[in-house]
């Protein structure tokens, strides 16, 4: 199969099958795909070694509990596809701490500074997605093709923020 | 009817084959990248919004067929305008900084760019335990803020959903094939 060994798909096929993913999860699992809340779950999980009583008294870990549930486990399948996509690309996969060209031109290599960039980033984006009870796919894809009100907010606000940033960050770039 | 709803350890295993399939689509897609983020939300390439709105666009049609002969539940998430907006404005300013969204995220270190690791998931974890730290003292207050409930636009419009999804489908699928003919 050429089509799989592509190394990029057009965006509509893309779509069109990420759609299609969607409506099966709808069917086989009577929910919706979605990433971010794996994430609480896994938190839970890391503070409970170090302090088991705290997690039970949060009410936020009371409602997601720390367990492995589907979509913890669709969290760990995500890795395994896009490698297994990557691999079979004419490129070879190659695991690399290469910092990403875009924040090298504007920021330089300084390793210390994307640590802090990214962390700050990766902080605002776990603290948002909870905040606003959704990611990128539990609001914008799932909520966003149900027509949902509070996904389409959150979809126009991330967007918003996203690009007023890029606007003062990257403008030079 | 109803959905088919696999239960029990299969749906375990249901989840791990759905998160390989969504990692796979995501690696082909080219969404996750850094750089492909940043060019988004700099509007030089559009990449990432053609294909995230290509698949709302085609799941909304599937989805609510299937809704509408009772194979599939609806599940919206309430309307709580005060934490919809703000939590998207942090995770937009986040996803530009990081360069990654949770999914993308995880799905870098898949095809091997552990800059998503590193940073990326440690970082989100983080937010998320912040999170839920915060929880109890804005649970009863500033969660509450424009609650609105279980709301979707054909329900705010008292409409059928198919008098709003074909008009968007039409309206919004144009706009992509246009922004897509003028290289964007």
């Amino acid at each position: 199969m050429n089509w799989l060994r592509k190394e990029e798909w057009p965006w509509w096929q893309a779509g069109l099958l990420l759609g299609l993913l969607n409506i099966a999860v709808f069917y086989t699992a009577n929910y919706y795909l979605s990433a971010s809340t794996t994430f609480s779950r896994a938190a839970g999980m890391l503070v409970q070694v170090v302090a088991p009583a705290h997690v039970a008294a949060n009410a936020y870990w009371q409602q997601v509990k720390p367990i492995l549930d589907w979509q913890f486990m669709l969290v760990i399948g995500i890795p395994m596809g896009a490698f297994l996509a990557a691999r079979l690309s004419h490129k070879p996969v190659k695991f690399t701490t290469e910092l990403p060209q875009t924040w090298v031109g504007r920021f330089g290599t300084n390793s210390a500074r994307r640590w802090l960039g990214g962390l700050l980033g990766g902080i605002f984006v776990g603290f948002g997605a909870r905040l606003a009870d959704g990611c990128t796919s539990g609001h914008a894809l799932s909520g966003g093709l149900q027509l949902a009100v509070s996904s389409w907010i959150f979809l126009a606000a991330m967007m918003l923020s996203g690009m007023v940033m890029a606007r003062f960050i990257f403008r030079s770039a | 009817m109803g959905p088919l709803e696999i239960t029990g350890s299969p749906r375990l295993l249901l989840g791990l084959v759905t998160g390989i399939l969504f990692g796979f689509i995501l690696q082909k897609a080219q969404v996750t990248k850094y750089d492909k983020i940043v060019a988004f939300f700099a509007l030089k390439d559009l990449t990432v919004l053609k294909v995230m709105m290509g698949a709302i666009l085609s799941g909304m049609v599937g989805v609510y067929f299937l809704y509408s002969i009772g194979l599939v539940n609806l599940h919206i998430k309430p309307t709580l305008l005060g934490a919809n907006i703000l939590g998207g404005l942090i995770f937009g300013v986040g996803m530009l900084l990081l360069g990654f969204c949770p999914g993308t995220c995880v799905a870098a270190v898949g095809e091997g760019r552990l800059d998503g690791l590193f940073r990326g998931i440690l970082g989100i974890l983080i937010g998320a335990a912040l999170y839920s730290e915060v929880y109890p003292f804005i649970q009863n207050n500033f969660l509450k803020l424009g609650d609105y409930g279980k709301l979707t636009v054909p329900t705010l419009l008292d409409a059928n959903p198919w008098v709003v999804i074909v008009p968007v489908v039409a309206i919004l699928g144009g706009s992509l094939v246009w922004l897509d003919r003028k290289g964007l």
